[in-house]
């Protein structure tokens, strides 16, 4: 980590798959997607949008769009080359730790820019099985991030209502500090606060 | 292959000039304690009075208003605790106003502050960057201590009116200061002028050394030293002089009256060769900040789908130095703050591009970032979601 920052701000590979995206969509190329993932905010500073083929359940090719930091640009093209070839299960399981893993590591405040890819693609995912009309078998196991800008998800804003952790919204935010940034997670996560109260009676 | 170096970022710091590195070495002799009496206290005492006179020169001030400090950051923190102190023991002026663009050593001494109870107003800004002084007129009363406005600012490089805000300021009995930073040595700076108590600036932004800067203090202004401990500057400021660094803002100081003219047409010609050459090759760009009242080697661009972070690296790995206003090269998740306080919608902020010239640059580096910088936008708005 001490060279990291003489030699350059992120690691070689990092650095890589910065100046040389793999898979990302041409403008003149024509991609018949099965499913298309769209998550993040331009208001944000970083917004992805994965494009995928399925060919017997598996990830048959992938293209991605992505505004955002290099972290973010490394991540989704990372992302794109370990998720090819997997089946849907294994897509939908790829986390960003292991994204990051395979980029050699991203600093410590860079981490929220990865989550993205992951996200992009099980949405795409979700939507490929939406459109078959299928039943999503993956979806339940998944923690869903509500507030993209601090990375907050559904399970934590359970897990903090059920212990009685956070008993009020301002507890809650002050905790997760969700909504603090572009704030538009504000109302989903009142829904979800006032649904967690209900379940759990608190 | 020849490496390419070109450095616009001269907001953030700028390089030593070459006399002040030649001066900086020489004064690193004279190695007395300034405030000894013998003989090798009172060489190091003398240099530092030169360099006093100097720094006073550039900004017309006297020689004794001046308080050297480790710089600008030191000096706004000063400021605001001589107008806490004062509250702190009863004054009826308990309120104090300053603007949303501030350097964060304002914005943060501000905040913590508020957290603190004390009242401070933040007057707005309109899209330009300029103080809105409808606003600021009704925020000025009798209750206020001190009115705060800084002279250029370091993002946009939008240069607000102080001296009127001064007046007016006045009229109602407040003191008023101004953090001077990113204008010394690019327009002229008059203390007397502006009309303000207290002055702030920064050596490393005008060629001199880092580490070192000055609070100009009117000798009537009310002052409180935030570092107690000797009887430096007339107890106003404690701790060893910084002899060489002080030499060499000295220094700086003079290099910065002599040019400054020549400086500002350069800068100006050079900002806006790059503003007009950006305009021409690339579409929907946002010029930020006031194009008439500007310092003149700051140009503030927003680039839409392509994020500052990224145009910053690519930029880098062509040789060229620049900041950005994005979220991500800030270690925070919110992007710049002086545009989002200029109303600049949050998508533009995450793709602004702060390029800032200094005397060193040359036609030849605008010729050379006209040539790089097209490609890398349009690349990043490729491979962006649209």
């Amino acid at each position: 980590m001490t060279n990291f920052m003489s030699q350059w701000v992120y690691t070689p590979v990092v650095k890589d798959h910065f100046m040389n995206p793999r898979n990302t969509l041409r403008e003149d190329e024509q991609f018949d997607a099965d499913g298309i993932g769209n998550v993040g905010s331009l208001a944000c500073g970083d917004q992805m949008e994965v494009l995928i083929k399925v060919k017997d359940d598996k990830i048959a090719d992938l293209r991605w769009l992505t505004y955002g930091c290099a972290s973010a640009i490394a991540s989704t093209s990372m992302m794109s080359e370990m998720a090819i070839g997997l089946t849907l299960e294994q897509a939908y399981h790829l986390t960003p730790a292991a994204i990051t893993e395979a980029l050699g590591g991203l600093p410590e405040h860079k981490f929220h820019c990865s989550v993205l890819g992951d996200k992009a693609l099980r949405a795409a995912i979700d939507d490929y099985l939406a459109k078959q009309g299928r039943e999503n078998p993956f979806k339940k196991h998944v923690a869903k991030t509500i507030c993209e800008c601090k990375n907050v998800t559904d399970v934590q804003i359970e897990d903090l209502v059920k212990t009685k952790q956070a008993k009020t919204l301002e507890q809650l935010q002050e905790i997760t500090e969700y909504g603090t940034v572009c704030g538009k997670c504000k109302q989903a996560v009142s829904e979800l606060f006032d649904e967690y109260k209900h379940i759990y009676n608190v | 292959m020849e490496q390419h170096m070109i450095y616009l970022d001269n907001n953030a710091t700028t390089a030593m000039h070459e006399d002040v590195i030649e001066a900086v070495h020489q004064a690193n002799m004279l190695y007395g304690n300034a405030s000894s009496m013998h003989m090798a206290g009172r060489q190091a005492a003398l240099a530092i009075e030169q360099g006093r006179q100097s720094l006073a020169s550039l900004i017309d001030a006297e020689p004794s208003w001046i308080v050297f400090t480790s710089g600008a950051s030191e000096a706004n923190n000063t400021v605001f605790n001589i107008f806490k102190e004062r509250i702190d023991i009863g004054s009826k002026r308990n309120r104090m106003v300053t603007t949303t663009i501030e350097h964060p050593s304002i914005i943060e001494t501000v905040k913590y502050l508020k957290q603190h109870g004390y009242k401070v107003d933040e007057c707005p800004v309109d899209h330009t960057g300029m103080v809105n002084m409808d606003a600021m007129k009704s925020l000025l009363g009798e209750d206020v201590a001190l009115v705060s406005v800084m002279l250029g600012n370091n993002e946009i490089g939008t240069i607000q009116p102080v001296a009127e805000i001064a007046g007016l300021a006045h009229q109602v009995g407040a003191y008023v200061h101004t953090d001077a930073t990113q204008a010394i040595g690019k327009i002229p700076v008059s203390m007397r002028e502006l009309g303000v108590d207290y002055l702030s600036l920064s050596s490393h932004k005008f060629y001199g050394p880092k580490g070192v800067g000055a609070l100009a203090v009117k000798a009537k202004a009310p002052y409180t030293p935030l570092v107690h401990g000797g009887h430096q500057e007339g107890g106003k400021r404690a701790g060893t002089y910084n002899t060489p660094s002080i030499v060499g803002m000295g220094v700086a100081a003079s290099i910065a009256q002599r040019d400054q003219k020549e400086e500002q047409e350069k800068l100006w010609k050079l900002r806006e060769m790059l503003r007009l050459g950006i305009l021409q090759r690339i579409s929907n760009v946002v010029v930020n900040g006031n194009q008439e009242h500007c310092l003149p080697g700051t140009l503030d661009v927003s680039f839409p789908h392509a994020e500052g972070e990224s145009i910053l690296l690519y930029l880098d790995m062509e040789g060229i130095m620049v900041s950005t206003g994005s979220a991500c090269a800030s270690g925070s998740l919110e992007p710049s703050y002086v545009l989002l306080a200029s109303g600049v919608d949050i998508e533009l902020a995450h793709g602004s591009i702060r390029f800032s010239f200094g005397r060193y640059n040359t036609e030849q580096d605008v010729a050379y970032v006209l040539e790089k910088l097209p490609p890398i936008i349009k690349r990043l708005r490729e491979m962006s979601t649209r």
